[in-house]
């Protein structure tokens, strides 16, 4: 059982790692903040309308995702709200969305599920909640393969 | 909430101060202001101007073994964030205080006098509109000597202090999903659960938040009284232990009792749910009542 080597991911998410993977703990964490603030703003339709979207209930802070699909190019855009008193689930929202979004359907749904020890965290941030960065990658693949199977769950249009 | 709260009502007025106090003593050398936050993160979007960081996890905690600082790392580490034995410490965080009490809580077994909280925490400055920087200020010199000890009887239990206990009150500070033993976790830390669910037997059931309004601060004595007092049947308990799953809300809890009651003996049991709930042959009650004491 050899690990998915980081050079295999999409270039997009490999680039993330490592510009995490080069850093010391404590910088790690000024990244993650660089990055919760780098967390674009929802688009228009669906300001005020989170009703709209999934919640990911397993994160502490709330955090709010959808998804919307190119089927001809068969490639997911994601996208993220999470209030600014929640910066480390932002910042998680942001890696994500850095990493994956645009991506095709089979690129994202290969993504390992470890994605979260790659990024080296687990010493600077509590490994309860990194796993609100696995539940969010989770939701996400569950999105696309119920989009796949012609009938997504809570999404819009 | 505009009204100044009175903080004579509670059993220890000193163990608070308002945001308005804590703004008038921003440039006090004899105060440090600590905050302590659930999201670790938080303190770097914006913090009350001169206040240090603290990081519950990485700072209070031994990286290896499951128990705190030890006296001489404790000293390094307030030495580091401008303190003194004489200095007077305001914590305030996150979510109520929660993660501030925890961090006081953490700083009374080192036997530090002057330990305050700043009621209703970051959300209560924020929502009064007062200032809050990203700018980090370099704390004082300070030199602090280790603590002879961390005193680990007076105000932390360990699960033999518990099973001594019983027959005695006991607060179970967890979700009421948490304490009936439906869920081993609490929602949104699956990786922080037990083998077991339930509650220790005969521990009362009062989530931590009841203890605190809207706005984060904490309720009136009056409020408190009826809540554990009266309706948890503390009554005049001598000695109450508080416990949740990792120590830390129930740290909320105990600085309730502790400080805002006057309950003379309170003690954490920190090691929680997550020690009692995986332990062998420890008794367990299920459902929504407290139980019998075990052997009574």
């Amino acid at each position: 059982m050899s690990q998915t080597p980081n050079s295999t991911l999409p270039a997009q998410l490999t680039e993330v790692i490592e510009e995490f993977a080069e850093l010391e703990d404590r910088q790690k964490l000024e990244l993650l903040l660089e990055f919760s603030r780098e967390l674009p703003e929802l688009p228009e339709r669906y300001l005020n309308s989170y009703d709209q979207m999934e919640e990911v209930v397993e994160c502490q802070s709330p955090l709010f995702l959808t998804l919307e699909y190119d089927d001809a190019a068969g490639t997911a855009a994601i996208f993220f709200a999470a209030p600014p008193e929640a910066p480390t689930t932002r910042g998680f929202a942001a890696i994500l969305h850095e990493g994956l979004s645009g991506l095709r359907f089979e690129e994202i749904l290969a993504v390992p599920e470890d994605l979260s020890e790659r990024l080296g965290l687990s010493k600077a941030i509590t490994p309860l909640r990194l796993r609100g960065m696995t539940a969010m990658l989770g939701r996400i693949k569950r999105n696309i393969r119920a989009h796949q199977a012609g009938s997504a769950p809570g999404q819009p249009g | 909430m505009t009204e100044e709260k009175d903080f004579s009502q509670y059993a220890h007025p000193d163990a608070l101060v308002s945001t308005d106090w804590v703004a008038q003593h921003q440039d006090d050398p004899s105060v440090v202001l600590l905050e302590s936050n659930e999201d670790v993160l938080l303190y770097e979007t914006g913090h009350i101007p001169g206040a240090q960081k603290i990081d519950w996890h990485t700072d209070l905690n031994d990286p290896v073994t499951r128990d705190f600082l030890g006296p001489e790392q404790f000293a390094a580490f307030a030495s580091a964030k401008g303190i003194t034995p004489e200095t007077t410490v305001v914590f305030y965080g996150d979510k109520s205080n929660w993660w501030a009490a925890y961090a006081l809580w953490v700083f009374t077994l080192f036997g530090h006098e002057d330990l305050r909280l700043m009621d209703g925490g970051r959300q209560k400055w924020a929502a009064e509109g007062r200032e809050l920087v990203t700018e980090v200020q370099a704390p004082a010199a300070a030199e602090y000597p280790a603590p002879a000890q961390r005193d680990d009887s007076t105000f932390r239990a360990f699960r033999e202090d518990v099973l001594a206990h019983f027959g005695k009150p006991m607060i179970d500070v967890r979700s009421p999903l948490e304490y009936s033993g439906e869920r081993t976790h609490m929602e949104g830390y699956e990786q922080e659960g037990a083998l077991r669910g339930g509650h220790i037997p005969s521990a009362a059931s009062v989530p931590w938040a009841k203890a605190a309004n809207e706005d984060g601060t904490f309720r009136s004595r009056a409020e408190l009284e009826a809540i554990y007092t009266e309706q948890a049947g503390l009554g005049a308990a001598e000695e109450v232990i508080a416990y949740c799953r990792i120590g830390e809300r129930s740290s909320h809890t105990w600085f309730v009792l502790q400080h805002l009651l006057g309950y003379d003996n309170v003690r954490n049991y920190d090691g929680s749910w997550t020690e009692w709930g995986n332990a062998v042959r420890l008794p367990i009650a299920t459902g929504d009542q407290p139980g019998a004491v075990p052997g009574a």
